[in-house]
């Protein structure tokens, strides 16, 4: 050990700050140049981190559990008064269905229509909302071996969440429609209008570039489109709902405030994936990744 | 508390042990609930309630122990927020070191006032650092980012600093007291 007087012993004190200020901003250029360095830190950070998530999760959730049966406790007779309604309008929307479903095998049968691939998917776990303060995303727990690649696409029971972004040995990053990177082509069903789809950091991402002389009405369905190769068509990503300041916004059908488990979708679309290497969040790059 | 002066003999290493873990304790508690609230809790604003216990941590412990503070330490602890967050790598590391270098300047007027004036200052450094946050994001992302969630940051970690400083108050007169060693 060398031994230094107190006066230098001060000033190297009173050095070290100015020091790593300027390394933090080292730090930050660094990471503009080379987005693979932070990328990776974090796969590593997520995969360490998320398989303790998910221990803790077990208490927490039974946690949850039992606040939600004690709410739903006070309000049962409300609930299955309402339930016997909606199953008497889903029996005749059931038969409705199963009538389209003989029409349309019959229909493809004579017009040889082309059977959509086999899909292959895998369910995993929600293990964290992560993100921080100017990002949507959340953490799954996968098997060490899991197929999961970049680019796939994730869904919960209800519609499109988001899309894989990272993905590591143990866990795996979804990128939610939510996000303000996440640029998504969709189709209004019934007005036929194409639009993108902007997460805002707000539970409703916003309609862009909607087709000029369409009139997207409210509660239209919104779904995703072939454009671009990125996601297949037909996905459910919410309904229209226009906002205050009658700005054009989508309420996703997915429960992306509490999702609980998603399935990831491997559709086989190689579609608009970043480069590894030009991956990060950088807009070019992140848009195109982003969904 | 030295309460009797004089020439003792030599302390011994369940001693040293304790003043070692009273020293480490300020930082080694500020990592772990950094870790804590990035598991799934499910509490409101929980994006936001990372950076304000960091903020408010590296503030406590610079302004009343800075020996328990090392710029080397709020340096980690910024890093692992950036990691744990998907924003730009180096935001937090740069602000939470302006706010430790910031205390460490004024740190001869700011202990000896009163409690209020220590949130005051808080307050402002709170919103200076979202400020700085959220112009480093658009400028690092070069894209428009949109003012709410840092405005909330702000006033989640201006809003606690009074709880989590009773707390921090506790610990600083208790756990992490290293003259309180036995």
């Amino acid at each position: 050990m060398i031994r230094l007087s107190i006066q230098a012993r001060q000033a190297l004190a009173r050095l070290t700050t100015p020091v790593l200020i300027v390394s933090a901003l080292a730090l930050m250029l660094l990471g503009r140049a080379t987005p693979l360095v932070p990328e990776r830190a974090r796969i590593t950070l997520s995969d360490a981190l998320a398989p303790i998530y998910a221990v803790v999760d077990v208490p927490l959730r039974a946690v949850r559990g039992a606040a939600r049966a004690v709410g739903e406790t006070v309000s049962l007779r409300a609930e299955n008064e309402r339930l016997r309604l909606e199953n008497d309008r889903l029996r005749h929307w059931y038969d409705v269905a199963m009538a389209l479903d003989t029409e349309n095998a019959t229909l493809k049968e004579n017009l040889h229509w082309v059977p959509d691939p086999k899909l292959s998917f895998v369910t995993a776990r929600v293990v964290a909302d992560a993100g921080g303060v100017y990002a949507r995303s959340v953490l799954l727990s996968v098997g060490p071996n899991s197929d999961i690649r970049r680019g796939e696409v994730a869904l919960d029971a209800a519609g499109l969440a988001g899309r894989v972004t990272e993905v590591g040995a143990r866990s795996a990053r979804v990128l939610l429609i939510t996000d303000m990177n996440s640029r998504i082509p969709v189709l209004l069903e019934h007005s036929r209008a194409r639009a993108i789809l902007a997460g805002a950091n707000a539970p409703n991402p916003k309609l862009l570039y909607v087709q000029d002389g369409l009139h997207p009405q409210e509660g239209e369905r919104v779904v995703t489109s072939a454009e671009a190769g990125a996601f297949p068509a037909g996905l459910l990503i919410g309904t229209v709902h226009f906002g205050e300041s009658g700005q054009m916004e989508v309420a996703p059908a997915a429960d992306l405030g509490r999702l609980d488990v998603v399935r990831i979708f491997d559709y086989g679309l190689g579609g608009i994936v970043a480069p590894e290497a030009a991956a990060g969040r950088r807009p070019g790059a992140a848009t195109a990744a982003g969904g | 508390m030295d309460t009797k002066p004089g020439i003792r003999p030599r302390l011994g290493p369940w001693h040293m042990l304790d003043v070692a873990s009273r020293y480490a304790f300020p930082g080694g508690q500020t990592v772990i609930v950094l870790l804590l609230l990035s598991a799934p809790l499910g509490l409101p604003g929980q994006a936001q309630l990372q950076p304000a216990w960091a903020m408010t941590s590296v503030f406590f412990w610079s302004l009343y122990r800075p020996a328990s503070m090392p710029a080397l330490l709020v340096f980690a602890t910024g890093l692992l927020l950036d990691l744990l967050a998907q924003g730009p790598v180096g935001i937090y590391v740069l602000i939470l070191l302006l706010i430790h270098g910031s205390v460490l300047r004024y740190r001869r007027t700011l202990t000896r006032s009163v409690f209020a004036l220590v949130w005051l200052a808080f307050i402002g450094m709170a919103g200076a650092a979202a400020l700085a946050e959220w112009l480093l994001e658009a400028v690092l992302t070069w894209s428009p980012v949109p003012p709410w969630p840092g405005l909330f940051e702000f006033g989640v970690a201006a809003g606690l600093y009074p709880m989590l400083a009773l707390y921090l108050i506790t610990l600083h007169r208790g756990r992490a007291a290293p003259e309180q060693a036995s």
